[in-house]
C-alpha cells in the first residue's frame, strides 16, 4: 500500500576555481567551510550507517564498482536539516526530507541560496581561490555529475515492480524536466548530429538497472540504503534527473515521480502497457528529439512517442487521484496542482512548446540560444552558444542568464530565505534541525537517521530516528520546548 | 500503434474541454518571444564571459555521481 512520499534532492554543483591552489576539491571545501564558519556550524556527519554498496536486488553484479564513502572531506549538517559537503570534487547539497513536492522546490531553491552565500563568504577570505558554482550536470566534455532524488517507499513492494513501473516515466519525464544542452558529448548517438538536446544527463545512461552512479550509469539505481527502518522502508535513489533551475520543472519532476511511485505501490501503474523494447536507447532518442514525436519501440512490437507515454501515465494518475486521493504525496491540494501543471505542460509541449518558455528549463534555454543565433548569425558549433548554455546555470546573480529570463515562481523569496535556516515541519528533519539550532555544541554528529549527543558525560548518546515521519514539529515541538538542556531531552526520550 | 493512439485519445482524464475552456493564452509566436528577449540580447555581451572560447575550454569538471 502507498505510503507518504517523503522526498529530497541532492545536487552536485559544477565548480570553477581560478587563482593559486585552484583544484576542485580544495575549492569545494572552501565553499562548504566558508559557509559553515559564517553560520557557526560545527556538527559533522556521522558515517555509522552509510552502506552505499548494498544492492536492492540482494546481490551485486560481478565487477560492479560500488560508490565509496569519503569520510575525510568537508561535511556539515545545517539547522534546516540539510547536509552540505564535498563529494567527488563537487560541493553537494542534500535537502532535508520534505513532505511534498512544493516544499521540496522551496528547499531546493534554499540550496542554491546557500551556495550563493557560500561564494560570497569564500570571496571574503584572504587567500582563497575565486570559486564559481554552476547548477548543471555536465562540462560539455563528457564529464557528468548528478542531481539525485530520493523517495520513501514501502519495503514490501517487490523491487521488480518498482523497476518496471518507473522505467517508462524515467525515460520520458525529461520532456518537461530536462535542463537542455547544446550539442552532445558521448557516443550515445552514434555519429548522429545533435545540435541541441532536451536533457543534460540522458546521454550518460548506459544500463537499465544497476548499482553504479559514476560509470555505466543505470536508469534505475539499486542502492539499498534506506536511512530508515529497513524492514518497513525503501529509499528509491533516482539518478536520471537533470538539475533544474526552473521551479515548475523541479515541481513536476518530483511531483509526477511521487505519484508514479504511489501508483506502483498500489499496483495502479500501467507498466505493462508502457514496457519499452530498449529503454536506454529510447532515453537517448527522447533527449535528441525536440519534436517529441519520434516513435519508440514498445516491447510488444508497437510504437509509441514520449508524449504519448506521458499522456498515458498522466491519465492513470488522474484515475488514481479520483479513486485514492493524493494525500499520499503530502497534501491533497499540492497533488491536484501537480496534475493540473502536468496536463498543462503536456498540452503545451504537444501544441506549441514556446508557450512554456517561462516554465521549463530546456525550452527557456533553447529560446535564448535561438534568439542569440538569429541576432549574431552563429553556427551551432560557435563557442558563444556553449558559453550561453553554461552561463544559464551560473549561480552568481550578476552572471546568471536564468535569472534574467523572468521564469515563473512557485515559492516566494521569503519562503526560500526561511528554508535556508528552518527545517520542514512534517518530517524528522524538524527534530534534527531544531536540536542543531538549540544545542549546537551538544550535537557532535548527525546523519539522516540519528543524532549523537555529547552531554559531557561518557559515553556519547545516540538518538535513532528510524521513521522519517516521526520527529515532526507536531510530535516533538512541545517536548523540545519543555526541555532546558539536552540532558533533560535525552532523559525524557529514554524514559 | 493505432490502438495506442485510440486509447490515448479516449483517455477520460485528458480533459481537453477543460483546457479549451480556459482563456487561451495568446500563443506567443516565436518572433514575439524573440522580441521579448531583445533587451536581454542588447546587454548580454556585458554579462557573457569575455572570451567565450577560453571560458568554455576551461570549464572542466571531474566526473561525479
Amino acid at each position: 500500500m502507498a505510503i507518504p512520499k517523503v522526498c529530497g534532492i541532492e545536487t552536485e554543483y559544477g565548480i570553477h576555481a581560478t587563482g593559486p591552489d585552484a583544484n576542485p576539491v580544495t575549492a569545494s571545501s572552501v565553499l562548504v567551510n566558508a559557509y559553515a564558519s559564517e553560520v557557526d556550524r560545527r556538527t559533522g556527519w556521522d558515517f555509522e550507517d552509510e552502506t552505499p554498496e548494498k544492492d536492492a536486488r540482494g546481490y551485486a553484479r560481478e565487477g560492479a564498482m560500488p560508490p565509496m564513502v569519503e569520510t575525510h572531506l568537508a561535511n556539515t549538517v545545517l539547522t534546516n536539516g540539510a547536509r552540505y559537503y564535498v563529494d567527488h570534487a563537487h560541493p553537494e547539497y542534500s535537502t532535508p526530507e520534505c513532505i511534498d513536492p512544493l516544499e521540496l522546490v522551496c528547499h531546493d531553491k534554499a540550496g542554491e541560496e546557500i551556495i550563493r552565500r557560500s561564494m560570497v563568504a569564500a570571496s571574503n577570505l584572504p587567500t582563497s581561490p575565486v570559486v564559481i558554482a554552476y547548477k548543471n550536470n555536465s562540462d560539455g566534455k563528457g564529464n557528468s555529475y548528478g542531481c539525485h532524488e530520493n523517495y520513501l517507499m514501502d519495503r514490501s513492494v517487490p523491487f521488480a515492480n518498482v523497476v518496471a513501473g518507473v522505467i517508462p516515466h524515467f525515460v520520458t519525464r525529461q520532456i518537461f524536466a530536462g535542463a537542455g544542452k547544446v550539442g552532445t558529448e558521448t557516443t550515445s548517438f552514434g555519429g548522429e548530429q545533435v545540435r541541441y538536446q532536451i536533457s543534460q544527463r540522458a546521454e550518460f545512461f548506459e544500463e537499465m538497472v544497476g548499482l553504479e552512479t559514476t560509470l555505466k550509469r543505470p536508469i534505475v539505481n539499486t542502492r539499498d540504503e534506506p536511512h530508515a527502518d529497513p524492514k518497513r522502508f525503501r529509499r528509491l535513489h533516482v539518478i536520471v534527473g537533470d538539475a533544474n533551475l526552473a521551479e515548475v520543472a523541479t515541481f513536476l519532476k518530483v511531483g509526477t515521480t511521487s505519484i508514479v511511485l504511489a501508483m506502483i505501490e498500489d499496483d495502479m501503474m500501467p507498466a505493462k502497457e508502457l514496457h519499452l523494447a530498449d529503454p536506454v536507447r529510447a532515453m537517448h532518442y527522447v533527449s535528441a528529439d525536440l519534436s517529441m514525436s519520434r516513435a519508440l519501440r514498445a516491447a510488444d512490437g508497437s510504437t509509441i512517442t514520449a508524449l504519448d507515454i506521458q499522456w498515458e501515465i498522466f491519465a492513470a494518475a488522474r484515475r488514481y487521484a479520483k479513486e485514492r486521493g493524493l494525500e499520499v504525496i503530502g497534501d491533497e491540494a499540492v497533488g491536484e496542482m501537480v496534475l493540473d501543471r502536468w496536463e498543462g505542460v503536456l498540452h503545451g509541449l504537444e501544441t506549441d512548446p514556446s508557450t512554456l518558455v517561462h516554465q521549463i528549463d530546456w525550452v527557456a534555454k533553447r529560446n535564448l540560444i535561438e534568439a542569440y543565433r538569429d541576432r549574431h548569425g552563429c553556427n551551432w558549433d560557435d563557442h558563444r552558444l556553449a558559453a550561453l548554455d553554461l552561463q544559464y546555470h551560473d549561480l552568481r546573480p550578476e552572471r546568471s542568464l536564468f535569472a534574467r529570463l523572468s521564469m515563473e515562481r512557485l515559492v516566494s523569496d521569503e519562503a526560500v530565505a526561511e528554508a535556508v535556516t528552518e527545517p520542514p515541519k512534517r518530517t524528522r528533519a524538524w527534530f534534527r534541525g531544531r536540536c542543531l539550532a538549540r544545542w549546537p555544541n551538544a550535537v557532535v554528529t548527525a546523519n539522516w537517521d540519528s543524532l549523537v549527543f555529547d552531554l559531557g558525560t561518557d559515553p556519547l548518546r545516540r538518538v535513532p530516528m528510524m521513521d522519517p515521519l516521526k520527529g515532526t514539529a507536531e510530535h516533538t515541538a512541545s517536548l523540545l520546548e519543555a526541555c532546558d538542556s539536552p540532558t533533560e531531552l535525552l532523559d525524557r526520550l529514554s524514559s | 500503434m493505432a490502438e495506442r493512439e485510440q486509447k490515448r485519445r479516449n483517455a477520460p482524464s485528458r480533459t481537453e474541454t477543460k483546457v479549451e475552456e480556459e482563456p487561451a493564452p495568446p500563443s506567443p509566436r516565436g518572433e514575439k518571444l524573440k522580441a521579448d528577449l531583445d533587451d536581454l540580447l542588447d546587454e548580454i555581451d556585458e554579462v557573457l564571459e569575455d572570451n567565450a572560447e577560453e571560458f568554455v575550454r576551461n570549464y572542466v569538471q571531474k566526473g561525479g555521481q
